[in-house]
Formats: structure tokens, sequence, C-alpha cells
């Protein structure tokens, strides 16, 4: 049953939890895919927008116009007042000589010929450069473009600017304070200062991706031991990475909440199942065991009964078997002492006369016996009257009441005074009740008492308790008293007194019960039916 | 009451034989007959006072007997003798019209106060 309960709720529980999970990370993650990407597209605007400006310029001016060092200062400060970040603008003819130049520094006469950056803006036309230092010691970005004049010479056009605007730009970000965003270039050089990872032209010292087109987001471990989650986005000119860190312990706090409030319900869960369900099992077992016992008596209640009326089969027969001869023994000393007693005098006449009557007295002992086995094995009719139960017993006492004060035996009566009158069988219960009042006067010393107490039990019974002071019963006696022949009256008790009397209890439809303990008394409990019921046949 | 004459029906021919001596010695008269049928034959041609009828015999029963004697001779008194706790029969038979019943072994003399007065009764 717990395995029943229990699994399914697991299962739940993990599902939940991967699911919960999946859900969450996308929550996180795609919002930050969405910005890193809208934030890179920023960056190429930017950069684009400037770049195209320079294009402008060197399309709108010719090669003279530009020399002309008024003309490019003009256009200069143009540009910084209308676009702004324009560190300086330069003109380089053929031979990589800067020949008119517009800007805070002593740049013109400068040879760039064998800078790398001049050969690209030969060969593609155009050029921007990493973030560098150069000769104005802060970080800036160059952008280039070649054009040709008519007779096929070539001139390229230079401006610089700083990279404020990157910062500016990434600060439009709305970042929260744990989290870090900057460009990286494709050799790992930061193209701008990073909270945690080094500052502008350091090495990153975060592994970041290179080369990956478009945008990702991977969960790293970054140099400080911290987990995060690090989404990226490429730009192709320049080849930067637009880099957000984002520190997985604040971003995954609600995480971590709902799991262990998740983890919470599971325990609850399965500590009230384990609960439930032991209980459940403990009071199904308790009422298993209950039935059990309950077959147990009635199985020993039917074996007890069997066994009385197989008994009283048996005595029945032997009862009957021994009444006939019994009768003609009865009937020949009857004889034998007519005879004697009708003759004349004879030696020892009176011998004879004494020897026969005790021949007669023994055979009237032999049939009471007979006539009361014959009395239990027999179904008696019983005679249903209205009675009251206290009066009766106060008649059966009366046959009793010689013997008690003779004994100097105390009765005391606890009668309910409206206590119902009940259907019964009179001279049944007489007997029911002289045989245990019997029984207690002979369990009691002279000067012992006896209680009875009638009561009503509930609404279809009464019940009658007759209990004595007198030696008690061991538990050995108690379990044979309602068997025939059992007596410890040795030499006068039939053994049928108590046996007789629970056959007729039980007729009547009615209950005994005894409680004793040796030395210290008995009580005879007799539970009747208010109204019996009436025998068949009869 | 003397010269009654009493008619004793029983199977067991020891009981009855004795019970018949030890009655004629108190100066009752008695003819047995062992059996139910004998003693339905006896009472066709002799008429006794009464009749001293077992009820437990091979044969007729003691209570059948006691119908055909009640069918025929309604006034004749009949004292049963039940021989196991016979409560049961005995009560029976005084619905079929016994006078009374008598357990077997007997008293002597509570059967002849039990005759006399159902010869009593009957006359």
């Amino acid at each position: 049953m717990l395995f029943v309960t229990i699994v399914p709720l697991t299962s739940m529980a993990v599902i939940n939890y991967y699911e919960y999970r999946k859900a969450l990370k996308r929550e996180i993650v795609e919002p930050l895919k969405m910005l890193v990407s809208k934030t890179r597209h920023s960056f190429s605007l930017f950069l684009e927008e400037r770049l195209s400006t320079v294009r402008f310029v060197a399309s709108a001016y010719s090669f003279d116009q530009l020399s002309d060092e008024k003309t490019l200062n003009r256009i200069f400060r143009v540009l910084k007042k209308e676009f702004g970040g324009f560190v300086d603008l330069g003109l380089i003819d053929q031979s990589g000589t800067q020949i008119s130049y517009a800007g805070p520094y002593e740049l013109l006469g400068k040879s760039y010929l064998q800078q790398a950056w001049l050969h690209e803006v030969m060969v593609r036309g155009v050029y921007i450069s990493d973030v560098f230092l150069g000769y104005r010691k802060f970080p800036h970005v160059a952008l280039a473009v070649q054009r040709f004049s008519e007779d096929g010479s070539f001139w390229v056009l230079r401006a610089t600017i700083d990279t404020e605007r990157f910062d500016n730009l990434i600060a439009s970000m709305g970042l929260d304070p744990e989290t870090d965003a900057f460009l990286v270039n494709d050799k790992g050089v930061l193209q701008t200062s990073s909270k945690y990872y080094g500052k502008v032209l350091e090495r990153c010292a975060l592994a970041v991706p290179v080369g990956i087109y478009g945008t990702f987001v991977k969960q790293e471990v970054d140099p400080g031991g911290q987990e995060v989650l690090i989404a990226g986005s490429h730009l192709r000119h320049p080849a930067y990475t637009l880099v957000v860190v984002k520190r997985s312990s604040g971003l995954l706090k609600s995480w971590y909440t709902l799991k262990s409030e998740m983890f919470l319900i599971f325990v609850g869960g399965v500590a009230a199942i384990m609960v439930l369900v032991l209980r459940l099992t403990a009071s199904m077992v308790k009422r298993m065991r209950d039935a059990d016992e309950r077959r147990e008596i009635a199985l020993r209640e039917l074996e007890h009964s069997n066994k009385l009326s197989s008994i009283g089969r048996l005595a029945a027969g032997v009862a009957h078997e021994v009444n006939n001869p019994m009768a003609i023994i009865n009937e020949k000393a009857g004889l034998m002492k007519d005879i004697v007693q009708y003759s004349t005098e004879f030696e020892q006449k009176e011998k004879f006369l004494e020897l026969l009557s005790s021949i007669i007295s023994s055979v009237q002992r032999c049939k009471t016996v007979t006539h009361r086995l014959l009395g239990f094995a027999r179904r008696m009719d019983v005679q249903l009257e209205e009675l009251d139960l206290n009066g009766l017993l106060q008649e059966v006492l009366g046959f009793l009441a010689r013997e008690a004060s003779y004994r100097n035996i105390n009765v005391s009566l606890h009668f309910a005074s409206d206590l119902p009158r009940i259907f019964s069988d009179r001279g049944q219960l007489q007997q029911v009740f002289l045989n245990i009042l019997t029984n207690a006067m002979a369990a009691v010393d002279d000067g012992g008492e006896i209680v009875i107490t009638t009561w009503e039990e509930d609404i279809d019974t009464v019940a009658v308790s007759i209990m004595d002071n007198g030696c008690g019963m061991s538990g050995e006696t108690m379990r044979h008293i309602f068997e025939p022949f059992f007596t410890t009256k040795r030499g006068y008790g039939t053994g049928l007194g108590l046996p007789i009397t629970y056959g007729i209890v039980k007729k009547l439809g009615g209950d005994i019960k005894v409680q004793s303990k040796e030395s210290e008394g008995t009580t005879f409990t007799v539970y009747l039916p208010k109204k019996a019921q009436q025998q068949v046949g009869g | 009451m003397a010269g009654m004459k009493v008619l004793l029906v029983d199977d067991e021919q020891e009981f009855v034989t004795t019970l018949g001596e030890r009655l004629k010695l108190r100066g009752i008269d008695t003819d047995i007959a062992m059996g139910g049928e004998a003693a339905l034959e006896i009472i066709e041609t002799s008429v006794p006072d009464a009749v001293v009828l077992d009820v437990m015999m091979p044969g007729l029963s003691g209570l059948d007997v006691l119908e055909r004697i009640k069918a025929d001779r309604p006034d004749l008194p009949v004292i049963l003798l039940t021989g196991h706790g016979g409560t049961q029969e005995g009560i029976k038979g005084m619905r079929l019209g016994a006078s009374d019943y008598l357990m077997k072994p007997l008293d002597i003399d509570e059967l002849i106060k039990k005759l006399h007065e159902a010869v009593r009764g009957a006359l």
C-alpha cells in the first residue's frame, strides 16, 4: 500500500521538478537572449552609422577638398557636433602618409604604410579596428574607407571614435548590478571594461566562446568559482562578441525556493501517507484479529454445546437402561420387605428390615440421579407466564431460609424496585435459582455472606447476580462446571445441577456468566430476556 | 375400597409380577398383561376398576393403548408409569385422558394413593 501511494507521488514530484526547472530556465534564458541580441544590433547599427558617415564624407568631398585642412576641420566640427563620439579625422594618400588631419593630436605627416589596417583598407575598401589605445592613450576605434581619384590613385579617409558610446549602449541594457556585460574581440581581448573579468584591452578572464555565429546562452563556472549564465551575440564586422554574464545564484534563487517548497510538500505528503497507511493497516489488522477471536469463541461455544448435547444423549441412554432394572430391584426389595413385615417374628427380622430399607433408599438415590439425568437430556416444555423476578427470588429464598438462619448466613438483597416483569417459565427459573443458591450456600462457611442483586441490563434483558464470599473456584474448575457429572461435592453431588441450570437458561434465551476467585468467592450472573421465546411444539 | 381390581400392563415380567404380589398383599386384586395387545384383550372380557399402564413398551406403546382404552371406555381410570424422567409423556398422557402418572421406580404407597384417588374420581 505504501509502495502504491508513494511511487506515483515520487514520480510526479520528479517530473514536476524537471518541468519546472525547464520552464524557469526558459523564462530566464529567453529574455537574456533577446536582450543580448538587441544590444548587439544596437552596436552594429552604431558602428554602421558611423562608418556610413565617414563613407558619406569620403564620397561627398574630393581628395583636393579634403586635403585642404580648413575644409577638413569644418567637416570634423560638424561631425562632432551632429553625431558625437568623433575624436579626429585624417586623410591618408596612396603612400600611406597622413596629408591632412583634424583633431587634438599632432599626427600630420605620420606614415601608416607599415600598418596592417592600411592594407586591409586597400583590400576590402573599408576597415573597423579593434579598440586600441594607440597614440591617444584612451580606448578608441578607428574607421577607415578607401576612395579612388579619377587618375586611378587612391586615398583613405580615417576617423577615430571614442568608445564612450559602447559603455552608454551597455548601460542602456538596464542590467541589474550583479550582472556583467562587455564586448570582447575574437582574440579574447576585452573591448570594454568588465566588472569582474578585466579592464579594457586586457585579456578576458572568462573563457568566452568565439566563432559562434548568432546568439548563444551557456552555463559555465567562472574563474572565481561562481556559476554563471553566459549569453553572447556575435558581430561580424568587426569580429566582436557582446557578452552578458549573469550570476546563477541570484537568478535561480526563486528556483531554489520553489525547489525547497516542493521538497517540503513531498516530504509532508510522504509522511502523511505513511501515517495514514500505517493507521489503516493497523486498524485492518485489528479488525481481522477481532473477527478471528470472535470466530474462535463462537467455535468454542459450539463445541461446548455439542459436547453437552452428546453427553446428554449418552446420559439419557444410560439412565433409561439403568432405570428399568432399578424399578425391578425396587419392587423385589419392596416385596421382600412386605413379606418380612407380614411374617411372624423370627431371628434377625429387624436386621432384615434394616437391610431392605437400605436397599430401597439406595434405589431412591439412584432414582434421583437417573431422573435428573433424563431431565437434563430432555427438552422440557417451556410454559411462559408473566412473572416478577424479584418475587420469584423471594420464593426460592423461602426454601433456603431455614438453613441460612441455622448457619447464620447473611443474605442481602439488592433488588431493583422498578425491575420490569418478564415472560418466562416460573418452575424452571425456580430450579435455576435454587441450584445456584444451593451452590452458594455450600460454598460459604457458617456466618458467610450472599448478595443477590437484580437490575435491568438493557431494553431487552434483565439480570440477576448471586455473589458469595465462599471458597471460590480454580480456573480449572470453572472450565468444567457446566459439564455433567463434574462435581466438587464428593459423595453427595450428582454433577447435574449446573448443567441443568445452564440448559434451562439457554433454553429460555438467556445467558449465564461466572466469575470466581479461589478463597474470595464466586459470582453467578444470569441474564434473561424480558420475553423468552415460546418453544415450538410440546 | 377393598376388592378393587387393577390391570397391570408392563413388558417387564419381573417388575409387573412383583408389583402384583405386593398389591395383593395390600388387598388389591390384579390382572397382568405383558404388552399392549394383551391388555386390550383382557379389557374386552373382564372389566378392571383401574389400569396401571407402562408408557415404554415394544409393539403398541402405552400412549397408543391409552388412546384405544379411552376410545372404548372413557370412564376407565388409567395411571401411567413413565420410565425415563417422563414428565413430558406424563403430561401428554394426561391430555389423552390419563388420571395421573408416576415415575419408575415406584413408591408403592404413592401408587395405592393415586389408584384410590383415580377410582374415587371415576365413580
